[in-house]
């Protein structure tokens, strides 16, 4: 079956990215038809609650949507939900559904996401081993932890390290178990990611550093502990598995599009095909400084790629160029991310970690390249400011507590 | 519903209004958001990490609410819309029990 009517702007992918875009081309005074094609069942949600207020219980999925039903009625954004694209056909400008429908498009954006990295060994698939990126595997997660004694959680990152203290806060035993050398190894310094260990280990987690997990033991189907490469075994009634994601970009690979470590796209965010753009989490860009293309995952990163292409879109072109930010929240803590470090970055540390707020300010030579900070958003809003320009902050005026960093902007 | 109802009432930027009734416990922004107020972006979802829920809240309103955070205070000075006296983040306004109308100005942008 064909769906005969005006091509229209198709958006495969209905998480942050491809629901910003759909409701930015409307922003953007675009009148075409808006197709917005999602595999999960419910209305677009967000994603950074799963691993926190929502598995605690103090969030529900309604609090999640992004907009109520009626919004995409009254903006004229048709939502395909619960429906999987099986196929482009480039040439002739439609996209395939499982089921045997094809809808043509305009242009074609492909907001598809990531998934999450499962390691494969032996007992991955007992029942009680759980990885978390959907609605529905932080259900499952939530319903997990509140029969849960004691939760051994694979992976140090991100989603680890704030399902860790989601389910010490529900009283859970948690063992969190790292094959490098520490937390964050990824995302943020070691001054940074030694004072969330620390502060999680007071909360009552215990963390295994330089271990790795080989293979989750069970028990009648289900698992009952991780075996780790040094011969000890963690017991647990419950694993969760946060090792990172996997892009999506199988559906670009199979239409001929390049993809390496999520789908290549230019500073436009344009595949090689000009009527196909990429964003969010599967999207590998060239970041402004002409490094190395990247790949990003965050909320932000979704909602600007968003904008720019619906921009495009309605004929106002411009490069992608925003500051990445990132956030977590554990337990009362927050860390807010301004810009991307590399792991040779200097780190200076502006505050005195022991109070509980301080930031810390990495250099690549002069140049300031992020800033991480812990409890202090006024040095976050002011470090997005200071990386959107030629920087002029100097390590020493980062260090020092007494320069004020918004006398390092330009004059308004 | 058996709590007691207040309002929100939304002012744009052109003077239109909308008011919405509430109950306690409701915020500013996710009522904006369930009810299509435009003006409202609300990238962060409610986390008070991104201020693109900011509004101006009216004068005789800010008895009902709880005052402005530690938190909230350092994330509105960067709001794009230029930070008043009375700037809120619509996240962190949450309407409190037996509240009277809640009035708030929508700035004219966000980011």
């Amino acid at each position: 079956m064909d769906t005969m009517s005006e091509a229209g702007v198709v958006i495969v992918g209905a998480g942050q990215g491809g629901f910003q875009l759909a409701a930015s081309l409307r922003d953007e005074g675009w009148r075409g038809p808006v197709i917005l094609v999602g595999e999960e069942p419910g209305l677009p949600y967000q994603r950074p609650p799963l691993s926190k207020a929502f598995i605690t219980g103090k969030s529900d999925a309604q609090q999640l949507m992004l907009r109520p039903e009626a919004f995409y009625a009254e903006k004229g954004i048709a939502l395909r939900l619960a429906q999987r694209v099986c196929g482009i056909d480039r040439a002739a400008q439609r996209v395939s559904l499982e089921g045997g429908e094809s809808v043509s498009y305009a242009h074609l954006a492909l907001a598809t996401g990531a998934r999450a990295r499962m390691p494969a060994i032996v007992g991955i698939g007992l029942a009680g081993v759980q990885a978390l990126r959907s609605m529905a595997d932080a259900q499952a997660l939530r319903a997990a932890l509140g029969a849960a004694r004691r939760v051994v959680v694979i992976g140090a990152g991100f989603i680890g390290l704030e399902v860790a203290a989601a389910a010490r806060a529900l009283g859970v035993e948690v063992d969190v178990l790292e094959f490098t050398s520490r937390a964050l190894e990824r995302s943020v310094c070691a001054p940074t990611a030694l004072w969330l260990t620390q502060a999680l280990q007071a909360a009552g987690v215990g963390f295994g550093f330089n271990t790795t997990a080989v293979a989750i033991e069970g028990e009648g189907g289900r698992a009952t502990g991780v075996r780790t490469g040094d011969g000890l075994v963690y017991a647990a009634d419950l694993v969760v598995v946060g090792i990172g994601v996997v892009p999506n970009d199988a559906l670009a690979a199979a239409a001929g599009l390049a993809v390496d470590n999520g789908i290549r796209v230019d500073e436009f965010l344009r595949t090689a095909d000009p009527l196909i753009s990429a964003i969010g989490d599967c999207a590998s860009f060239p970041p402004e400084t002409g490094a190395p293309a990247w790949r990003l995952e965050s909320v932000q990163n979704a909602v600007d790629h968003a904008r720019c292409v619906a921009a495009r879109i309605a004929g106002r072109a411009a490069p992608y160029a925003k500051i990445p930010w990132f956030w977590s929240d554990q337990g009362a803590n927050r860390l807010q991310i301004a810009g991307v470090a590399q792991a040779l970055d200097s780190a200076v540390v502006r505050g005195d970690p022991a109070s509980g707020k301080f930031s810390v300010f990495r250099f690549r030579g002069k140049q300031l390249t992020a800033v991480e900070s812990i409890n202090q958003a006024g040095d976050h809003m002011v470090a997005r400011k200071l990386l959107a320009q030629p920087c002029r902050l100097s390590a020493a005026q980062a260090a020092d507590p007494l320069f004020k960093l918004s006398d390092a902007l330009p004059a308004p | 519903m058996t709590s007691a109802t207040s309002q929100i009432t939304f002012i744009q930027p052109d003077g239109s209004a909308r008011t919405i009734a509430v109950v306690a416990g409701a915020n500013v922004m996710l009522t904006a958001l369930a009810n299509g107020i435009a003006g409202i972006v609300a990238e962060c979802g409610g986390a008070a990490m991104c201020a693109t829920c900011h509004v101006y809240l009216n004068e005789g309103s800010a008895a009902f609410v709880a005052p402005v955070s530690e938190v909230e205070n350092e994330m509105l000075e960067s709001a794009a819309s230029g930070r008043r006296e009375n700037s809120r983040l619509g996240c962190q306004v949450v309407v409190q029990p037996g509240a009277g109308e809640i009035v708030v100005q929508i700035p004219s942008h966000q980011v």
